[in-house]
């Protein structure tokens, strides 16, 4: 109380002229320096190799870029894919709701096929649905009093692409319920609370409240699900479905040009995936309008890269 | 339905003019006795303020009015009709979930947290619970929702959503979503405590709005100020019993219970 502040400050005419003097040098940072020649030296090294190389044949790749066997298996690769994610992305909620179920019988369940799923390698649980007929010869449904309603020769259902679609879905299934129920979890509490105390049943909490809620978690996780899940389709390879890769391979091990289908393959494989950021990153933006701060790094260097329209905020 | 009533009315001695009745309601979480026997009357349209130290059982007591809570014993009626149960001879049958929101539904409540839906606009939030929850036509709702928005102040803010409001207009649109339920009661618990001081006014102002306009609420608050003027009764609550009841104004100026002249002391 005892001091008496000034209303204003005064600064003398020197002293301001000193302060606009001042300049700022810049730090000085060697080690990026080093690093970025490093870089461009081994980047120019590379280049070179894959230029220089006549193995590489890249004119032989370029003309079978639009072979029609190539097509057909690009084809079956995204339709695997699409159905695959769909059907796991179904399953995965289901599984995920179980495991936030209060009942403890079904949060076992779900617990016990997250574990195994998750757990065992998908190629094994690709050749072991492949091999289905091994276990049980046929599938039939019977009734009391009616009699046998169906009934189906294991092999004859069993066909490579349908045994492919059913264990990567199973497989895939336990990853996408794992994000789900992380997704679930990350919803507040006391939105759901607030539904109850409004009226809503549990069933239009879970629809209108939670899920739509936990979609902005669950979408970046389930983009790099759906980019892993279309890499690992080549392994439908090992029975004999005739994607992307067991097509390339059919060729050359005709015509021995190996490495000019191999460049072929990992091309439509890195086009497709770079199609699908950009598409993971629009349904980000959707699911995430109440949210407008949320904004990944990696989503604003693809977006300044392919220089998209309509995307400032 | 009102054969329901009355028969609970002349069974538990419940007053005619009764919107929230309490008798002996405790609540226990395996050992922790959280609420030890608590009885309160609320008159239709009057206001109950419910003041106490945290961990008193204030909210939790709340919380039973609309069975988000279950109780561990005793009975609470709103409307002279029980919430989470079905009576029949000297048994309580818990309801069925649909039936259990379709009551719920009539009993509003407001959080410390507002409890707003994210990802939802103003409007959005609005029309909600009554679009699916009592299948109002989309239009109907939206005119009731806009006629609330306005009642709270907030008629500009219909397309925004939740997090680009402050708290307190926040907590105004949560007002008028649970009040877009029409309901016979307001729960509100600490609905001004993660408020900044100087947006807890606007709350509060709605709040006396809404008192003098003859709804029913139950409040449990820190605001003792808000208490006095408003309420109809104070209730003080400490370790899970109601230890002094009264006016207001009495009962702030000359406190009975040397507890609660000693919480009153640390609160004004």
């Amino acid at each position: 109380m005892g001091v008496a502040h000034p209303t204003e400050i005064g600064v003398e005419p020197g002293a301001a002229a000193a302060v606009s003097r001042l300049t700022v040098v810049p730090q000085r940072r060697y080690g990026i320096w080093i690093g970025t020649a490093l870089a461009l030296l081994l980047a120019f090294l590379i280049i070179r190799a894959f230029a220089s190389n006549p193995a590489f044949a890249w004119g032989t790749a370029a003309g079978y870029l639009f072979h029609p066997s190539i097509m057909r298996g690009l084809g079956n690769t995204l339709m695997l894919t699409v159905i695959i994610m769909v059907l796991a992305i179904v399953v995965g909620t289901v599984i995920a709701i179980m495991r936030v179920s209060p009942s403890p019988v079904l949060r076992g369940f779900s617990g016990v096929y997250v574990w195994f799923f998750r757990g065992v390698p998908a190629l094994i649980q690709l050749i072991f649905w492949f091999n289905l007929s091994l276990l049980v010869r046929e599938i039939s449904l019977s009734l009391p009093f009616l009699g046998t309603l169906f009934s189906v020769r294991t092999n004859d259902f069993m066909t490579p692409f349908f045994s492919a679609v059913v264990a990567l879905s199973l497989c895939e299934a336990g990853y996408m319920a794992e994000i789900i129920r992380a997704g679930i979890k990350s919803v507040p509490s006391g939105q759901s609370e607030a539904a109850s105390a409004l009226g809503m049943p549990y069933r239009m909490i879970l629809k209108r409240i939670t899920l739509p809620q936990a979609m902005r978690f669950v979408l970046p996780p389930t983009g790099n699900e759906a980019i892993n899940l279309l890499k690992m389709t080549s392994l439908v390879t090992f029975i004999a479905v005739d994607d992307l890769f067991y097509t390339a391979q059919s060729i050359y091990a005709r015509t021995f040009e190996t490495i000019p289908l191999l460049i072929v393959v990992a091309f439509w494989y890195l086009a497709v995936v770079s199609i699908m950021s950009v598409g993971q990153h629009f349904l980000e933006r959707h699911f995430g309008r109440s949210d407008v701060r949320r904004d990944p790094l990696t989503m604003r260097a693809l977006r300044n890269a392919f220089n998209l329209r309509g995307v400032a905020r | 339905m009102s054969d329901v009533k009355s028969e609970n009315r002349a069974r538990f001695g419940v007053p005619a003019d009764s919107m929230v009745f309490a008798r002996g309601v405790r609540k226990t979480y395996g050992q922790l006795e959280v609420l030890k026997g608590v009885d309160l009357d609320v008159p239709e349209g009057s206001v109950a303020c419910i003041i106490g130290p945290s961990g008193s059982g204030k909210s939790t007591f709340l919380r039973c009015i609309n069975h988000l809570e279950k109780l561990s014993g005793g009975i609470l009626l709103v409307d002279s009709q029980f919430v989470g149960y079905d009576l029949r001879g000297d048994r309580l049958h818990e309801v069925k979930d649909d039936l259990l929101c379709q009551r719920r539904a009539e009993i509003g409540m407001l959080f410390q947290s507002f409890n707003l839906f994210s990802h939802m606009t103003v409007m959005e939030n609005l029309i909600e619970a009554p679009t699916q929850v009592r299948r109002i036509p989309i239009e109907q709702a939206k005119t009731e929702a806009e006629v609330l928005l306005r009642r709270v102040g907030l008629a500009d803010k219909v397309d925004r959503y939740p997090r680009e409001l402050s708290g307190g207009q926040q907590q105004r649109v949560a007002i008028a979503r649970a009040m877009a339920m029409k309901p016979k009661v307001l729960l509100f618990d600490e609905p001004t405590s993660a408020l900044d001081p100087e947006l807890v006014g606007e709350v509060l102002q709605v709040m006396r709005d809404l008192a003098e306009s003859g709804m029913t609420m139950v409040v449990v608050t820190h605001e003792i100020g808000f208490a006095r003027e408003i309420g109809d009764q104070l209730v003080f609550m400490d370790g899970g019993v109601i230890v002094e009841r009264g006016a207001p104004r009495e009962m702030i100026a000359s406190p009975q219970s040397p507890r609660t002249r000693e919480f009153l002391s640390r609160v004004l």
